[in-house]
């Protein structure tokens, strides 16, 4: 057989063992955890559940391709930093707004072009940027009124655009379900509504940790928050009973947990 | 000429099937062997094997010589020969693979215009970090200092954690999870000292710093499980504070720099080779310059070292960096300094709000996790330092300079349990307590980022960056650090941290 054959069949017989094996090709280099010795670290009281589901088929096959090919990985690595930039110059500061509107019409111009939604004080209008991205721009009249509701279920939002939210010194409620963007630091920042906000909804976030709630006992007026269907946290019945704890005035929803005592096999 | 190789490899074959060597075919029982030894018999020669080998070894050496003697200047050779010792060339050894060596070499590599431009070598003693202070501080980090260049430091720190996945990424490698607690600290302070809280407050806001002050009726407010009896005042962090786990940031600036490119090698520095220059000053004194030619890394537990000819040598030591120094007859202020962090137990403490607190006593305790853990300490006065040879811990230390304090300022932890404790080192600076951070004025190769006592870790992610542009750029580019270098150690001006402990 001839040698480009025979590197085709090679690659096939491998690309076919990849489908077969359970076990993602990232965790080829050995893990790099190793704990202190035990005489000397503290004793971690909690441990984060391993997850040991494969990544899908075309992940996997990303993978077996950047162990082969440079460029691959190159060109991985390029597409995650683009990423990022995306993000971060969505959330940029939008001191032009700013400066010409006013921070209240910037704030709003911000939510909207982050497809959010948003309601001004004493109106009963929304504003609510809809699937494409386009928007009512009836929001410029309302010049110098600051905003009571924020929805911003979904969206890219992270810590960097809470400047433009800096000034919002009347909001009250603030929903960010489901955004894959916001984080402990994110938590960390909402301080700067501690006298205002009442109802905090971080339902669905993937990147919340256990961390970043001890980060809400700034925000003292919090009447309602909504922690359901957290994933990164690691022991959810402790963390919520510690959180009713820290915000007695609040009512904590916490739903999607399983609560029920699992038996050690 | 074929066929005769073939009949010799056939005789190869079957010498290999029967366990005889040609040692007995000079015997004179050969026949009792049977027929084939007679064949083997046949063979004249020595085995072909041994021949060719020991030809190319021979030939291999003397083409790596050619290699060596045509390009003088490096130390590329085809075939690695030990890679267990360090290499003979580098550009920049980093003496010292605590966070801080392994930042400076991240921050190095990151700079670098061409990849593998600069040769970066990491020497760490101890590669299991058992008596590192990296891994066994507690962890924290506040932007609460008094001086411009530690807020600026902390601040950017955390804006480096913020985004530490941006910077730290290894592709096909996990995210880094910091297990940041967003906690803040708490600094309490009495009337004599309430003073000095308000006007590095002043200082830490005009720097940016998100803090608030509180008086003791607020305190009470907020905390209400600390007695409030002598505070008059308190400064409490709002953002960019809390502790994280200094493992998984050591582990992760490790994993990045190697991946980019830096080596690793695992010895102790033992002594320097350096040329000395004396130069004459305008007043006619004379001075000696003094530049270092190479670094002799000891190979643990062996009598086998090696040279690393070097343009540029870091010393981030820590604890140890004085007695480095020392070999180079440089008195640098820095020394080990042994503090206990104790693990209390105590189910009716203070919740999931529960701040880095600091008592203007010096005592301070943090939450360990979610099941009523804590750990705690203080620093002893300068005259009871304890003994540095070991790691032992004092129980009775406890008992009379931390409990008293912890008891009287949090009433709920009278009853405890020490669980467990340990002893880590701070690289204390007997001077100023502050950073050393740049070049020695005599030594013109020699980098210093040393001295942290007890922030290093929580500074780390800006000092390597700051050290990185200090060698690959000539000067401080981000936040200007020359006050923190080693001129102010002889010219005996301190930049004192006017802090409450």
């Amino acid at each position: 057989m001839s040698a480009p054959f025979m590197s085709l069949y090679r690659c096939c017989q491998r690309s076919a063992l990849l489908v077969v094996s359970r076990r993602s090709l990232s965790s080829v280099s050995p893990p790099s955890s190793v704990s202190p010795p035990s005489s000397v670290s503290p004793p971690s009281s909690v441990s984060p559940p391993s997850s040991v589901s494969p990544p899908p088929l075309h992940t996997r096959f990303l993978l077996y391709l950047t162990q082969c090919f440079y460029d691959v990985e190159m060109l991985q690595s390029w597409t995650f930093l683009q990423r990022w930039k995306r993000i971060q110059k969505r959330n940029t500061y939008y001191g032009y707004t700013q400066k010409n509107y006013g921070s209240d019409i910037a704030a709003a111009y911000y939510i909207l072009s982050l497809k959010g939604g948003l309601r001004f004080v004493g109106q009963s209008e929304w504003f609510i940027a809809d699937r494409r991205g386009k928007f009512n721009w009836a929001f410029l009249d309302h010049k110098d009124t600051p905003l009571e509701e924020v929805n911003m279920n979904y969206t890219d939002i992270n810590y960097r655009g809470l400047d433009n939210l800096e000034e919002q010194k009347s909001l009250r409620t603030l929903s960010l379900r489901g955004c894959p963007e916001v984080n402990d630091w994110f938590l960390a920042r909402l301080h700067m509504f501690e006298d205002s906000l009442e109802e905090l909804d971080i339902s669905h976030c993937p990147r919340i940790t256990t961390g970043g709630l001890a980060a809400l006992r700034n925000l003292k007026g919090l009447k309602r928050l909504d922690v359901s269907s957290l994933p990164g946290i690691s022991s959810p019945g402790v963390v919520i009973i510690l959180l009713e704890e820290m915000l007695p005035k609040c009512d904590v929803t916490a739903n999607g947990y399983d609560h029920t005592l699992r038996e050690e096999s | 000429m074929s066929t005769w190789r073939r009949v010799h490899v056939n005789l190869r074959k079957a010498h290999g099937l029967f366990p005889v060597s040609s040692r007995r075919v000079t015997q004179p029982n050969t026949w009792k062997y049977g027929h084939l030894t007679l064949c083997k018999s046949l063979s004249t020669s020595r085995p072909l094997r041994d021949d060719f080998f020991k030809d190319l070894e021979v030939q291999l050496a003397a083409m790596r010589q050619k290699a060596l003697d045509a390009l003088p200047g490096s130390d590329w050779s085809p075939l690695k020969m030990d890679r267990s010792l360090p290499p003979e060339r580098a550009d920049v050894v980093i003496v010292g693979g605590g966070v801080i060596g392994w930042s400076i070499a991240y921050w190095i590599k990151q700079k670098e215009r061409l990849r593998g431009g600069v040769r970066v070598v990491v020497v760490e003693k101890d590669p299991t970090y058992s008596q590192a202070s990296t891994v066994l501080s507690a962890g924290g980090i506040r932007q609460q200092f008094s001086l411009p260049e530690n807020i600026c430091l902390s601040i950017a720190s955390a804006q480096f954690m913020k985004n530490i996945n941006e910077h730290l990424h290894v592709l096909n490698e996990d995210p880094v999870d910091l297990q940041f607690n967003h906690s803040g600290y708490l600094f309490l302070a009495n009337e004599e000292v309430a003073h000095i809280m308000e006007e590095n407050y002043k200082t830490q806001r005009s720097f940016g710093a998100h803090v608030s002050l509180l008086s003791a009726t607020q305190l009470k407010e907020k905390f209400p499980w600390i007695n409030t009896d002598g505070v008059a005042l308190a400064s409490y962090g709002l953002e960019n504070e809390g502790w994280f786990d200094p493992w998984t940031l050591l582990q992760a600036f490790k994993r990045k720099a190697l991946s980019l490119g830096a080596e690793q090698s695992i010895g102790e520095v033992t002594d320097f080779k350096y040329t000395s220059n004396i130069a004459t000053t305008a007043e006619g004194d004379q001075v000696v310059q003094r530049r270092i030619k190479s670094v002799k890394v000891q190979v643990n537990n062996s009598l086998e070292y090696q040279p690393i000819e070097c343009a540029i040598v870091v010393n981030a030591a820590g604890a140890l960096s004085g007695k480095l120094a020392a070999t180079l007859g440089i008195l640098l202020p820095v020394e080990p300094r042994k503090r206990y962090i104790y693990v209390l137990n105590c189910p009716d403490g203070p919740g999931l709000d529960t701040p880095f607190l600091i008592d203007y006593s010096g005592v301070w305790f943090r939450r360990e996790g979610l099941g009523g853990n804590y750990i705690a300490g203080t620093s002893p006065e300068e005259a009871l330092e304890p003994d540095t040879s070991d790691l032992e811990v004092d129980h009775q230390f406890f008992e009379e300079k931390v409990w008293p304090h912890l008891a009287s300022r949090v009433p709920a932890l009278e009853k405890l349990k020490v669980t467990s404790a340990w002893a880590g080192f701070y690289d204390y600076n007997t001077f100023d307590q502050n950073a050393v951070i740049g070049l020695h004025p005599s030594i013109n190769n020699m980098f210093f980022a040393t001295g942290f006592s007890g922030h290093g870790l929580q500074h780390s992610p800006a000092v390597g960056r700051a050290m990185a542009e200090l060698i690959m750029e000539g000067n401080f580019t981000s936040i200007d650090l020359s006050n923190l270098g080693f001129r102010r150690i002889i010219q005996k001006e301190p930049m004192l941290e006017r802090n409450i402990v």
